[in-house]
């Protein structure tokens, strides 16, 4: 990867080698130790997606043991939430924010080098249980009590890579908040800045708020298993239920922290490929505040089946359902933005209009699964694991593999190949809806999720869903080899990439030089 | 060079579906719905499902039509020459307003529905229901009758790896001793559980309950037909979670009465069990589980 910054600027990276990546202070060479990292555990929780839908595609057991299966199902979401999505977007943030305001670097730029570097010894910890007596954790990602306190000697190395996960996502937080809050380029008010930027600014914010609750929520659960307290234990007066409350009080925002960065993508490349500015800047800054905002109030809608008065339900049922009020908005933004443009289709746009048609699917499903009584027969099924993965996958990551082909060639100073890209992307989207959208079949049809092995009449829809995890696993190595091959060479890549992009990004030399703004650009 | 690959992508799409209908063997079973509904309750659920899902299939081919026709229509390739507007006070309002609107719709039938779900008073029958891992207990508190409910005995071992069973129709969903209730009683469940969360589940029932350890939840059905019912638990409660089936058999009420007159007769020792038993179990059993490993 060292040949991504050319060292015949004034001044390159300050060692070699390893040595250069470890005691990097600089952006760029964070972000992308984040994004490197990134690819790594998104082809790691891949093969554990693997392990799960071989093991799915007939009746019986012919591949795992039931203990390793929930091994899997409870390490995929951990490595892809905490491993994949979250560092791709922070090394997104690393790339791009400081490039996209007019700032030197990061504000805290030692800091930013520590919230990496906290990361690989972390998974090496959370991938390592898979090894100890016990296994790994098999109680679901969700870590409810008391299943998750019968995990073996893995417990703690879990909790402990969980806090270590935590702290790098704060620090990386408030490195964001600091960077966007003070190290503007004169001219740049709130409300001129780019809307990948806003978008990060508010995750941050919700990381701040998140975070701290699941590290809170977790030493509950070691002191409850190693230091007799019964926060969680019905034996000893706990309610195990009040565990579900706070960690859905960090999951919901955690949900929106995976999503918020993607609509700030989607919003950067829909006007580029459009030739038209973004329609709506105001609203959509105000669509993510007020989605950010619902986020810490609709956490029950995970737990509807545990009990809870009914007035409680209709008021977690409301809140979920006038999140659709922000979202709508934001899909409606995007439309009008292309409407009466200029659109081609480049591989970031195509990921971006499979984007917006795919995420609206997974937001159809959301609004469904927030009405009570129906969420009373949907949840625990396949139905949510299609809801949340269409949010998740052609959300969430197709908005990373939009952003990575949007500014590769700014990093890379070559153009990705078109071809390879343009497979890649019909590839990927044929392949995932044929892995998620009959998982909505087998949801309604009553298959619960999280079970190795299922009763026939579930065979035919999982056997296609296989048939589709196998594709789209496959179509992601395409994706491996182009950035292999945008790396090492390539058409060069002008200073505006494209057709005369908006952004301060887009005024720099490809590949964007080592130091970038040392003088403040005005805007 | 767009155009021939977008028919070559139709053709591969065709070819596909074409191929895997004629594959699909007579008997598959390719439901695409919720099962129809056992209870009166059961059907206004399956209405709210429809009724979202037609609010939201229309929504979707209005979006869709939309972004399809600003695709094909705005093309650059085709010439289109880009707006300059970006902003419509009036157009943000209203796709504002309207969509609150139709939530507003969608969320009064809901809480009606809900309201009915959640009152479980005036029941006939009660049935305590203890998960375990990994089997259920039923213990009938209006006639003193207690039983556990495991995975049949044919089935005992699914869930060693490559036991390669017989896949049955009801492979994964049989018990040896079902729940047995009356048809057209109001059936008040009372669940708690013994270890870990499980949840107990039928979907034709529309009836799922989270049975949680120092907790007792209520839920109730009133099954409308005669017949039996499978489910299984809904809440990952470890390695047995998948081979921890529910059966419901429900019976006229004359048989019921027999079959309950069989239970209680001779003086079972299962039978003279205090119910309560195994609620004072949950303490020790809960701590076991989160210290003793």
């Amino acid at each position: 990867m060292s040949d991504t910054t050319h060292e015949e600027h004034h001044d390159g990276p300050h060692a070699s080698g390893m040595w250069r990546w470890l005691t990097t202070t600089n952006h760029k060479d964070i972000g992308t130790l984040y994004l490197v990292f990134s690819l790594i555990m998104f082809l790691v929780g891949g093969t554990m997606a693997l392990i799960i839908r071989t093991e799915l595609f007939q009746p019986g057991l012919q591949l795992v043991d039931p203990h390793f299966f929930n091994q899997m199902t409870t390490m995929h979401a951990l490595v892809m939430i905490f491993g994949a999505l979250m560092p791709a977007f922070v090394g997104l943030a690393n790339w791009q924010i400081p490039l996209m305001v007019g700032a030197p670097d990061m504000a805290l730029p030692r800091m930013n080098n520590w919230s990496f570097w906290i990361l690989p010894p972390a998974f090496l910890l959370l991938l390592g249980t898979l090894f100890m007596p016990g296994g790994a954790p098999a109680g679901g990602w969700t870590l409810y009590p008391p299943l998750i306190l019968q995990t073996g000697d893995a417990f703690p190395f879990v909790v402990f890579s969980l806090h270590m996960l935590g702290a790098s996502s704060i620090l990386g937080a408030i490195n964001i908040i600091v960077t966007i809050t003070n190290m503007r380029a004169p001219g740049m008010g709130f409300m001129k800045m780019p809307l990948f930027v806003w978008t990060w600014l508010i995750t941050a914010y919700l990381l701040i708020g998140a975070m701290p609750v699941l590290a809170g929520a977790i030493t509950m659960l070691l002191t409850d298993r190693y230091f007799d307290t019964s926060f969680f234990l019905a034996a000893g007066g706990g309610d195990p239920v009040m565990f579900q409350h706070i960690f859905w009080f960090f999951g919901h925002p955690e949900v929106y922290i995976l999503i918020l960065p993607a609509f700030g993508i989607i919003s950067q490349v829909i006007p580029t490929f459009s030739r038209k500015p973004l329609f709506g800047y105001v609203s959509m800054v105000i669509a993510t505040s007020a989605i950010a905002f619902l986020s810490y109030v609709v956490w029950a809608h995970h737990m509807f089946t545990v009990g809870m008065p009914a007035a409680g339900m209709l008021f977690f049922m409301i809140t979920t359902m006038f999140i659709a009020v922000p979202t709508g908005v934001k899909i409606f933004n995007w439309l009008a933005t292309m409407w009466r443009g200029s659109i081609s289709f480049e591989t970031p746009m195509l990921f971006a209009v499979a984007f917006v048609i795919l995420f609206t699917i997974g937001g159809f499903s959301g609004l469904m699964l927030a009405l009570v009584p129906a969420d009373i027969e949907y949840h625990d099924t396949y139905f949510v694991v299609a809801h949340f993965h269409y949010v998740l996958v052609p959300g969430a990551i197709f908005g990373v593999i939009a952003g990575v082909y949007y500014w590769l060639p700014k990093w890379t100073g070559h153009m990705y190949n078109e071809t390879l890209g343009k497979w890649h992307f019909w590839l990927s989207t044929i392949f995932v809806n044929i892995l998620f959208f009959p998982q909505h079949f087998l949801g309604l049809a009553s298959m619960p999720r999280r079970i190795p092995d299922y009763s026939v009449q579930f065979t035919e829809f999982n056997m296609i869903s296989t048939v589709g995890a196998f594709g789209f696993g496959l179509s992601q190595l395409l994706f491996v080899w182009m950035l292999v091959k945008c790396v090492k060479g390539g058409e060069k890549a002008s200073t505006e990439v494209w057709d005369d992009p908006q952004g301060l990004e887009w005024t720099v030399p490809s590949p964007a030089p080592y130091h970038t703004f040392e003088t403040a650009p005005k805007v | 060079m767009y155009r021939s690959k977008a028919h070559g992508r139709w053709l591969f799409i065709g070819i596909a579906a074409a191929a895997l209908a004629i594959a699909t063997p007579a008997a598959a079973d390719w439901a695409l719905d919720f099962p129809a509904s056992a209870t009166e309750l059961g059907n206004k659920v399956r209405g709210l499902h429809h009724l979202a899902l037609i609010i939201c299939v229309v929504i979707g081919i209005i979006v869709f039509g939309v972004l399809g026709y600003s695709l094909v229509k705005f093309r650059k390739s085709q010439g289109a020459q880009a707006a300059k507007f970006s902003h419509s006070t009036k157009a943000e309002i209203v796709w504002t307003v309207i969509p609150v609107l139709i939530l507003v719709g969608l969320a009064i039938p809901t809480a009606r529905v809900l309201i009915e779900m959640e009152d479980t008073q005036a029941a006939d029958l009660r049935i305590k229901v203890t998960g375990y891992q990994w089997k259920w207990r039923y213990e009938y508190l209006d006639h003193g009758i207690s039983f556990f409910s495991n995975i049949d005995d044919a089935s005992n071992a699914a869930s060693i790896l490559g036991a390669g069973l017989e896949l049955h129709e009801h492979y994964l969903r049989d018990v040896d001793k079902p729940m047995v209730v009356p048809v057209g009683k109001k059936v008040k469940l009372q669940l708690t559980s013994n270890d870990v969360i499980h949840a107990w589940w039928v979907p034709e029932f529309y009836v799922k309950r989270d049975a949680v350890p120092g907790t007792i939840n209520e839920t109730w059905f009133k099954a409308e037909k005669t017949g039996t019912y499978r489910g299984q638990c809904a809440e990952l409660c470890g390695r047995g979670h998948g081979f921890m089936p529910i059966v419901v058999e429900v019976m006229e009420q004359d048989e019921y009465d027999a079959w309950v007159a069989g239970l209680t007769a001779p003086a079972e020792p299962e039978a003279l069990e205090e119910p309560e038993a195994a609620v004072s179990q949950i303490a020790p059993a809960a701590a076991g589980g989160a210290s003793s490993r």
